[in-house]
């Protein structure tokens, strides 16, 4: 009896292996790593196409259901054959931060720290802003720096925990703990685009504290050298803090890609004033 | 009209045809200005002293104020106007400050231009300014208004020009555009000449020097970034941008100036480190033999920031003032006079901490000199309490052990204030 227990047993794991084996892999090419996987995903959120534009409306929305509005304008630049990138954040909304400018060198190097500056147009003052921690709130939101300009890909160990019918579900652990208010982050990671559609991040009790959603996603279309293509891109976000009851939700319009963004466009001259073209 | 007069607005029309016409293929809407956008807040703002001043109301600022501000563009250009209407509790009376009026363009890939009334910085110090010598209101400053009216409009002419390795960017004013300076009305200040304090009782008067075209001001930056650090010289001629000399009948005069210096700015550990330095050469005194006139001066700055916790800031600068001719000026000095020292030593600390979303902000702003024995706390608290809505309140505090020193002077004007504002 405790024999045939066991046999039974084993015959049950071997039947359940092959069976989330095929699941895995319908097509039966070769599984893609977790790194590669990670890799690409980080490319489609953050690195499409040679540079960005898009309108952002943000809403946060307090427990009490008190809301806050942002209005910006953000444009991205890749650096060719490097994960560096720039950014520019002009500000439409709300009043007191109108014509504000928010600018970013952003180095992918672990060991360089970001260049920011941010622009004051009452006071015509270009002020350099000390790095800082990424993981703070980005214009009082609670979206992250880090979730607006990407997380380094080695900052973290990444497992792949499970595949779905759609999705890679990653487990990412912080390779320096004490540095991030996680113990560790789910991402899952839609099949077919690679764009990360979920992210669920767990404090040292493996409870969830806080849900970034993709809720909407969008086929932009571009031209990519002489070529049309189309770009798979979020747009509607919303991050969930279940701690506090705070919902921000960010929705994206006018999105355009490789509109031929130059490096000089995100130097102090047009921190001061912005290019016009670009803002329209 | 002076010849020179002439020329220049001949050249800014040359450059307006000029810049139109280079923008002239692909403007759909050439000529036709795009529908201007209205912007503005309207503010109540109060504060009182907080102890008896014999030289000023209690009242140090109490007043209500409308910003409008209009912008629109053309394919070629773009247009501000910026303005306030304020009643004023304290001068009794309503008065407008035309903060902004005027036109850019950016005619070629490598030039911008900026015509009009404006708000010009340059330099690296936080409330220090060593080669920013355009005009600062230390009135507002002092009794507490919004930090943003520490800067007074210039009447000028921005050019920027820009290249790969290097960029310049040179500012002419035609006419001499001082500080507001503290002149009494608003805040009490050590006379010299009657030996004490003084204010309402004895305004400062002074001989601008005010001739379009001759009594102008060139102020000019070159500079460039090297890595993550940016670097910059800087040339002034003009004048002592508040009261630096008196007549010899005592009213105040504002001597030639010259100003030449350079500063570097970049990240260092996991802050910003900043260096400042410039030579005041007062042109008017250049052996610093006339007590009347301020000697020329060194002066040095060097500052760094860094955020030390979550939405915590904190910044410390070190800022020295040295006089060139202080023998000469000893020599020179009235019995009698209290003699400055020939080294000002500066130090300050700034704290800003966010909270609640960063919809809180406090801070404070602490300037402290070991040499002077006097200092100057600005203590603020600001809540946003909807998109709208701000509500604020801070102080400033001076202290000082002798009545004629920078702050130290000022101590009579301390003061507790609070506002209301409603931006749309």
């Amino acid at each position: 009896m405790k024999k045939s227990m066991i046999f039974l047993a084993v015959w049950l794991l071997l039947c359940g292996g092959i069976v989330r084996a095929e699941s895995a892999e319908p097509s039966s090419s070769p599984a893609p790593s977790v790194e590669d996987i990670v890799a690409r995903a980080n490319r489609t959120a953050y690195y499409q196409g040679l540079d960005g534009k898009s309108k952002v409306q943000m809403t946060i929305t307090d427990k009490q259901g008190r809301t806050r509005n942002r209005e910006f304008i953000i444009l991205r630049k890749n650096t060719p054959d490097s994960d560096n990138q720039k950014y520019f954040v002009y500000f439409l909304a709300p009043a007191d931060v109108r014509r504000m400018v928010f600018m970013v060198h952003k180095y992918a190097a672990p060991d360089k720290d970001d260049d920011r500056w941010l622009y004051l147009p009452n006071l015509d003052l270009v002020r350099r802003i000390a790095a800082g921690d990424k993981r703070t709130s980005f214009v009082g939101s609670d979206f992250l720096y880090e979730d607006v300009s990407g997380r380094s890909l080695v900052e973290d160990e990444h497992q792949l925990l499970r595949t779905t019918e759609d999705s890679y579900v990653i487990k990412n652990i912080p390779k320096k703990p004490d540095t991030v208010e996680f113990a560790y982050y789910l991402v899952s990671i839609d099949k077919a685009t690679y764009m990360p559609m979920k992210m669920e991040y767990y404090d040292k009790n493996d409870a969830l504290f806080r849900v970034i959603e993709s809720q909407k996603l969008e086929r932009i279309k571009a031209v990519e050298g002489q070529q049309e293509v189309e770009y798979p891109t979020v747009t509607r976000s919303v991050v969930k803090d279940l701690r506090t009851g705070s919902t921000t939700e960010m929705v994206f319009s006018e999105v355009r890609y490789n509109i031929g963004l130059t490096d000089d466009l995100f130097t102090e001259r047009y921190l001061k004033r912005p290019p016009k073209e670009a803002m329209r | 009209m002076s010849r020179r007069a002439t020329v220049v607005l001949m050249l800014a029309a040359n450059l307006m045809v000029w810049t139109a016409y280079g923008q002239e293929e692909g403007a759909a809407s050439e000529g036709l200005f795009s529908p201007p956008q209205l912007n503005g807040f309207f503010e109540l703002r109060g504060g009182y002293r907080l102890q008896n001043d014999r030289y000023e109301k209690d009242m140090s600022v109490m007043e209500s104020r409308l910003q409008l501000e209009a912008s629109t563009f053309t394919d070629w250009a773009d247009f501000k106007f910026k303005g306030d209407l304020f009643g004023d509790a304290v001068l009794e009376q309503g008065d407008f400050d035309f903060r902004e009026g005027w036109i850019f363009a950016r005619p070629s890939d490598a030039m911008d231009i900026k015509i009009g009334r404006q708000i010009l910085t340059w330099g690296t110090g936080d409330m220090l300014f060593i080669n920013d010598l355009f005009p600062k209101d230390w009135q507002s400053f002092f009794i507490g208004r919004d930090v943003d009216y520490l800067k007074a409009p210039s009447d000028a002419v921005k050019a920027g020009f820009f290249t790969e390795s290097l960029n310049l960017d040179v500012v002419y004013t035609p006419q001499f555009d001082p500080d507001r300076y503290i002149n009494g009305q608003y805040n009490s200040y050590w006379n010299n000449n009657l030996g004490r304090r003084a204010g309402r009782d004895a305004y400062v008067s002074t001989e601008r020097p005010n001739r379009w075209f001759y009594d102008d001001e060139i102020a000019a930056r070159l500079y460039r970034t090297f890595d993550s650090y940016e670097v910059a010289l800087y040339g002034y001629h003009g004048f002592w941008k508040s009261p630096a000399g008196q007549t010899p009948a005592g009213r105040a005069t504002f001597p030639d100036l010259n100003v030449f210096g350079g500063s570097v700015q970049g990240p260092l550990a996991a802050g910003i480190v900043n260096a400042e330095t410039g030579y005041y050469q007062s042109a008017d005194d250049e052996n610093g033999g006339n007590p009347r006139i301020n000697n020329s001066e060194m002066r040095y700055l060097i500052g760094y920031t860094q955020e030390i916790a979550a939405d915590f800031t904190a910044g410390v600068q070190y800022y020295m003032e040295q006089m060139l001719d202080y023998n000469a000026y000893q020599r020179s000095l009235p019995g009698g006079t209290a003699a400055r020292d020939e080294f000002r030593h500066v130090t300050t600390l700034r704290l800003t901490r966010l909270l609640m979303n960063q919809n809180l902000q406090l801070s404070v702003f602490a300037y402290y000199s070991p040499s002077d024995n006097d200092a100057y706390v600005r203590p603020n608290i600001r809540y946003k309490a909807t998109d709208n809505l701000l509500l604020e309140t801070g102080a400033n505090v001076f202290m000082g052990k002798y009545p004629h020193t920078f702050f130290g002077q000022f101590e009579d004007n301390t003061n507790l204030y609070a506002a209301v504002r409603y931006s749309f």
